[in-house]
């Protein structure tokens, strides 16, 4: 497996740390209430297609990516960084 | 009070020569990381009027009379060399990182199959050109490649892998060497 990192380029994939699902950078606001922070600690799809995941390239230039990927398939069809994809959800 | 003295970090183990490979240890000087925290056209402009060389690119080094500016990360370089102007402090925060890498210097015409066994980016001379530098891995250590000549590359690891990095590295010199015969 390899991923395209945004700043290094294409690279193996032993030089990435994979941290989970991309959920992580949605955060709740503090007083969102049980069910919300519930769902963003602990629950996770799993499911049989595309996910977001989010990994960082330890080896390399440090950036936390988010990794959009077919679970099927394994194909990955985009790799974006993490602070982009943060700005644009906000 | 008693005086100190200093010592390198791979001073007992190098120089080795090894088949059409040798590995020394550099000692670079001051070793100084520059990590942006404001804008990346400023610092490049404080390091271009200080060092003469410009911020580098992403898998970019430059080098200027005894100094030399290696990519080192997002948003980071390491300047070496050269004492790090009071003005890159404007726009970056900058840390003296002198004693804390271990540099060492592959050279001879197998350092290429050498790396390739142990570095998983592509360092061939078609790829890899003189001054690109990658952020890497040798073996599971995370490590910093530049070529710095057509059969020469600069490898830099944390101080305290020295001794892994030159048993890692040595193992491979000899595994290249005993195929070539």
């Amino acid at each position: 497996m390899r991923l395209d990192c945004p700043i290094c380029g294409n690279r193996d994939r032993r030089e990435f740390y994979y941290q989970g699902d991309a959920v992580m950078l949605a955060r709740p606001a503090v007083d969102a209430g049980a069910v919300a922070w519930d769902r963003y600690l602990h629950l996770r799809g799993n499911p049989a297609g595309q996910t977001r995941d989010l990994w960082q390239h330890e080896a390399g230039c440090g950036a936390w990516l988010v990794v959009t990927r077919d679970t099927v398939t394994h194909a990955v069809s985009a790799v974006e960084l993490a602070s982009d994809v943060k700005g644009a959800m906000a | 009070m008693a005086e100190l003295k200093a010592r390198t970090a791979c001073e007992d183990a190098l120089p080795v020569t090894v088949g059409a490979a040798q590995l020394e240890e550099l000692d670079l000087g001051p070793v100084t990381s520059v990590m942006v925290w404001g804008q990346e056209a400023e610092v490049s402009a404080a390091m271009e009027a200080a060092h003469g060389m410009a911020f580098p690119k992403p898998n970019r080094s430059s080098s200027k009379d005894a100094g030399r500016c290696v990519w080192f990360g997002r948003n980071q370089a390491i300047l070496i060399g050269v004492a790090p102007d009071a003005t890159l402090g404007n726009h970056a925060a900058v840390v003296d990182q002198s004693d804390a890498w271990c540099a060492v210097s592959l050279s001879g015409s197998a350092s290429e199959d050498i790396l390739a066994r142990l570095v998983p980016v592509d360092l061939r001379r078609g790829q890899f050109k003189r001054g690109h530098t990658a952020r890497t891995q040798v073996g599971h250590m995370m490590a910093s490649v530049t070529r710095t000549g057509s059969d020469s590359f600069m490898i830099l690891v944390f101080r305290s892998m020295a001794i892994t990095l030159i048993h890692e590295l040595e193992q491979a010199m000899q595994a290249v060497a005993s195929r070539s015969t």
